[in-house]
């Protein structure tokens, strides 16, 4: 992933995937999944956060664009991204000397599945919050945040074994 | 100055971070306020123009249910015409002069082109813009009831707010009565919307039908929107009644753009009022 057309594919290949095929899900009348933050985990790590924290910004943003939602989508992927290697740093003990080497391939599953969950997880919690924008229907937060993650999550991880060459 | 030099090289992410977010962050603020214009929406000519070709395509799928709905609105159309007839064979000689009459709403056909109705604040986007006169605060609707208002126009496009929003408040009335009371959404399920602030002696009962009051200058009086579902008779301040909306607010085509002509003179006088 160091070619930075394979950057700008995946942008526009995410977003227009969330645009018209994510958010018309609907399952049971309200969960969709959320998959354009993958973005924020394939990108890879530099030591400089600028492009990715702006990129982040630009496709929730464009993603506002398409569903109406103001800057929620916008809000709640530029914090993840910006938390991304503190969580590098707990889940893989990664340094910055091991970021151009590092690659979710090669790391275990189950190092794997903590750093998506946690960055699901926040990511969704703070959308569906700000999607409320108040404490009155705040069970429906919770739950909506729970099933989401756990449809983006599934989705994640059929696409990652998919795609990912057997070698 | 070096000192502060150091500050932004030294915190020059966190800084960066804080910038998006508070832009983002005033980007929703201004989205849940009606009355600011707003940046970010789906009437921009790209997203709008993307919209359009999408529902180009997905349109086919609907069009058995959409002429059904048509023809069923053509036939009460044309018994109400019959009724007309009927009323002016029994009157008097007294001629009424239309001429002199102005019309005071007129209907524009629209499509929707994008749809929402699972998140606490929706909005929908419509094909048509200011080229086809559609201004803000303009009523929406179909033949099965209402949908909602124009919140927002561009050229070509413009988007209304849903009445499945928070911040949707119309005025809506028991049939054939003068029993008024406030639309409001709890933002749970899309089929169905509350009345609020209807007085406690309103004969309500089970299967009554709920139309728009009249009483703004938005929407005409008696335009559907839905039969009572559930009677709330607990002892709470606000007397709020779940309505069921005739309207499947799931799949939405074609609509009607509600102009009043007599809006600038009503709002005129209640301002001259106010004085």
């Amino acid at each position: 992933m160091n070619n930075p057309f394979r950057e700008i594919l995946l942008f526009f290949l995410l977003l227009f995937l969330q645009v018209f095929m994510f958010n018309n899900i609907l399952l049971f009348n309200s969960i969709n999944p959320y998959l354009y933050i993958v973005f924020v985990f394939l990108y890879p790590l530099k030591e400089n956060k600028i492009p990715l924290l702006f990129y982040s910004f630009l496709l929730g943003l464009s993603v506002d664009f398409f569903s109406d939602t103001g800057g929620i989508h916008a809000f709640s992927i530029t914090i993840i991204a910006y938390i991304r290697l503190f969580f590098v740093k707990i889940y893989f003990n990664k340094l910055e000397i091991d970021y151009p080497f590092f690659s979710l391939k090669t790391e275990s599953f189950g190092k794997i599945f903590n750093y998506v969950v946690t960055l699901t997880v926040i990511h969704h919690f703070i959308f569906f919050s700000l999607a409320n924008f108040s404490f009155h229907n705040f069970t429906n937060v919770l739950s909506n945040t729970f099933f989401s993650s756990i449809f983006t999550l599934v989705l994640y991880f059929i696409g990652s074994a998919i795609f990912t060459k057997n070698e | 100055m070096q000192q502060l030099i150091f500050f932004i090289q030294r915190f020059k992410y966190f800084l960066f971070f804080l910038l998006l977010e508070s832009i983002a962050f005033s980007l929703i603020l201004t989205n849940l306020n009606f009355q600011k214009s707003k940046f970010v929406n789906s009437t921009n000519s790209i997203v709008g123009g993307i919209y359009t070709q999408k529902s180009k395509i997905t349109a086919y799928f609907n069009l058995k249910t959409e002429n059904e709905v048509l023809a069923a609105e053509n036939a009460r159309l044309r018994n109400e015409l019959q009724k007309k007839v009927f009323a002016t064979q029994f009157k008097d000689s007294t001629i009424v002069d239309t001429v002199r009459y102005f019309q005071k709403f007129s209907f524009t056909k629209g499509k929707i082109i994008n749809n929402n109705y699972n998140k606490e604040f929706n909005f929908l986007t419509l094909d048509i813009g200011k080229n086809q006169g559609i201004e803000k605060e303009m009523a929406v609707i179909n033949s099965l009831g209402i949908i909602g208002i124009i919140d927002n126009t561009s050229p070509k496009y413009a988007r209304v707010q849903s009445i499945l929003n928070k911040n949707s408040k119309i005025n809506a009335r028991l049939r054939n009565s003068n029993y008024f009371g406030t639309l409001d959404w709890n933002g749970d399920d899309y089929k169905t919307v509350q009345l609020i602030d209807i007085p406690r002696q309103a004969p309500l009962k089970i299967g009554d039908t709920i139309e728009t009051g009249g009483k703004s200058t938005i929407f005409p009086e008696g335009i559907l929107v839905g039969t009572v579902l559930k009677i709330n008779r607990g002892n709470s301040a606000e007397n709020r009644v779940i309505i069921k909306l005739f309207n499947d607010m799931s799949s939405l085509g074609t609509v009607y753009v509600i102009k009043n002509f007599d809006k600038l003179e009503i709002k005129t006088i209640e301002n001259l009022e106010n004085e």
